[in-house]
């Protein structure tokens, strides 16, 4: 049965049109964007035709291969990384009474949400750059950690949600049926929780995916990922190449997040 | 220690919060409860009578006071090394287990080997009817199946004391009488003492050996059913279990003079002074005017067998009468009768 609504926004004067001129702002570019990376010609403004000639160019092109390799595996240790560190932070920021300073933990965990994203690149660069000279080591580690940083927050608020959204009766009722506060984790909690872990680390992965600011600034030489080769690409020719790196790293995003709206959908 | 006691708890307090706000959810109960009892902690919310169950399965630790179990102190002794189970209001029956998973549960917890988890587990489904439902899960299940589903996962472990925590308040009618004498069954049949928390009056009356009545953390009267009924301890008592009218009277002469200036000769024991008449309706009958204590219907309500009335006496206190509903002899509202009172309950006020 429809509830009356007191007060319904679609009634408001130019309601529809307000709505169809957002969506056209949001996607009008997208569109173009896909469109011409199926370009014939040589220009990502002026139509040449349909072809897939730019996706053949990007995928026999060594250095995306090389940069797409890179992005994944980053982004891979990446989510693994910070889902693990969110995991362990959302269960000691809701399985546990009231404490003092709760407000500044969450704060603090969230802190990669707030501070602007140039100064924490900043930051680590100016930070690795000793851990370099000192240690002497340059390879991947870097790109990980700094991903796996400002991965946290994405994963922790998933989880937290899922946590918080959990009933603490099935954990009362797990110790009640003789299983110690270990056994309760491995048989009550993390099953039940393991849709929200999935879905922090399908975020955390896109986010480390698509990041420009901080890998520009934290990677060592020819550690190029597919966004920062693109922003290299840009400053030479600018070709429908582009457009069909870009079409593919978006489609795969849509993926995991239909995948990641399944995931969180079914077990609710 | 006498051996037949299964609960014993000893001056129980729990406080929560410190200072200013701390709030009393226990006072200083004491109560023993035998072996193969069925026992109803029964009073309204917020009585104290869940944070006592809770203190016995060990999810909260008594501010106060101790807690033994077969003569074991288990006041600290963390829910999972207590030989007590729960049946919880909410179920809390586990989503990602099948019912015979969940059935389960507290003997693999316990480390019992596979083969005798799957045999426990067939003959609790067994004695709740549920075998055929061993392989479901608990979302695909009504409330009454899910019901019996928690009621077996707390038994399978077979536990010295099953707790039950309101279990049946989300059930209808229909289905609540039905696990009513069920629930009775399997305590006669499994032997295993019973610890039942409502605060259904009528659920107590029919299903326990033993009630303790409780209010505002505090342990009222412990009796059977019949005592509690017949010989309640105080007004509180008399007034939450059925229902009781209450007159206000002096003793004088070995007679109680109410406020009409009518003396009931009823049975006194030490009271003197002012004391408080509880009447059971059922006991006040109506007869006709000169006969008994003069009254005014001013209000009818029908109920099926019974019929209730209430009447005004001239003092101007109200009093509620339950007579078998006769048609050729229905009184309405507006008419002068009287009224006499069977059996009385005297109270000291």
């Amino acid at each position: 049965m429809a509830k009356p609504r007191a007060f319904d926004v679609t009634t408001l004067p130019g309601f529809t049109f307000i709505a169809i001129l957002s969506f056209v702002l949001l996607y009008a570019p997208i569109v173009t964007l896909v469109v011409y990376s199926f370009n014939g010609g040589n220009s990502v403004n002026q139509w040449g035709g349909f072809s897939l000639e730019w996706y053949v160019v990007a995928f026999n092109n060594a250095a995306v291969q090389d940069a797409t390799m890179r992005s994944l595996i980053i982004a891979l240790w990446a989510a693994v990384i910070s889902t693990s560190v969110a995991t362990l932070a959302a269960l000691g920021t809701t399985r546990r009474g009231k404490f003092k300073g709760q407000t500044v933990i969450y704060i603090i965990i969230n802190q990669p949400l707030m501070v602007p994203e140039i100064v924490t690149a900043v930051a680590l660069l100016i930070f690795f750059s000793s851990v370099k000279l000192a240690t002497g080591y340059s390879g991947l580690g870097y790109l990980i950690l700094a991903h796996s940083a400002f991965c946290i927050p994405f994963a922790y608020l998933p989880i937290r949600a899922r946590l918080e959204g959990m009933d603490t009766a099935m954990e009362t009722a797990a110790a009640d049926l003789y299983a110690t506060p270990l056994q309760t984790f491995r048989y009550v909690t993390l099953p039940l929780l393991l849709p929200g872990v999935i879905a922090g680390a399908m975020l955390a992965f896109i986010i480390s995916l698509d990041n420009v600011v901080i890998t520009e600034f934290v990677k060592s030489a020819g550690q190029d990922t597919l966004p920062t080769y693109m922003l290299g690409q840009l400053r030479r020719a600018l070709t429908p190449e582009v457009n069909a790196i870009s079409t593919t790293l978006l489609a795969l995003t849509i993926f995991i997040l239909i995948a990641f709206a399944l995931v969180t959908k079914k077990r609710n | 220690m006498n051996t037949n006691v299964a609960v014993d708890a000893q001056n129980v307090g729990k406080i929560y919060g410190i200072g200013n706000s701390a709030v009393t959810a226990l006072g200083d109960v004491s109560l023993s409860i035998q072996k193969g009892e069925f026992f109803t902690l029964l009073g309204p919310s917020g009585c104290g009578k869940t944070t006592l169950l809770r203190c016995i399965a060990g999810f909260e630790t008594p501010t106060s006071g101790a807690i033994h179990l077969s003569g074991r102190d288990i006041t600290h002794t963390p829910p999972n090394a207590r030989p007590v189970n729960t049946v919880f209001q909410s179920y809390a029956l586990f989503p990602h287990l099948t019912v015979a998973q969940n059935v389960g549960f507290g003997l693999k917890m316990l480390g019992k080997p596979a083969d005798e988890v799957t045999k426990s587990v067939a003959r609790v489904l067994a004695l709740v009817k549920l075998e055929e439902f061993a392989d479901r899960f608990p979302q695909q299940l009504s409330g009454g199946q899910q019901q019996r589903v928690a009621l077996a996962r707390a038994l399978a472990p077979e536990p010295e004391v099953l707790l039950l925590d309101e279990p049946l308040s989300a059930l209808d009618l229909k289905l609540r009488k039905e696990m009513q004498s069920e629930l009775k069954r399997l305590q006669t049949e499994t032997g295993i003492t019973f610890i039942f928390v409502t605060h259904d009056q009528e659920e107590a009356l029919t299903m326990s050996d033993r009630i303790g009545v409780m209010s505002r953390g505090a342990l009222l009267q412990v009796g059977t059913p019949h005592e509690i009924y017949e010989n309640p301890a105080d007004r509180f008592v008399a007034d939450f279990i059925g229902e009781t009218n209450f007159l206000e009277g002096t003793v004088a002469d070995g007679k109680v003079r109410i406020g009409t200036g009518d003396v009931l000769d009823v049975a006194l024991k030490v009271q003197t002074g002012a004391v408080t008449l509880a009447i059971r309706p059922e006991q006040v009958s109506i007869v006709p005017t000169g006969s008994g204590i003069a009254a005014k219907i001013t209000e009818t309500t029908y109920m099926g067998t019974d019929t209730h009335y209430t009447l005004a006496l001239d003092d101007g206190s109200d009093i509620v009468a339950r007579v078998q509903s006769n048609t050729t002899q229905a009184h309405k509202v507006g008419d002068a009768v009287a009224i006499r009172i069977g059996t009385v309950q005297v109270l000291q006020s």
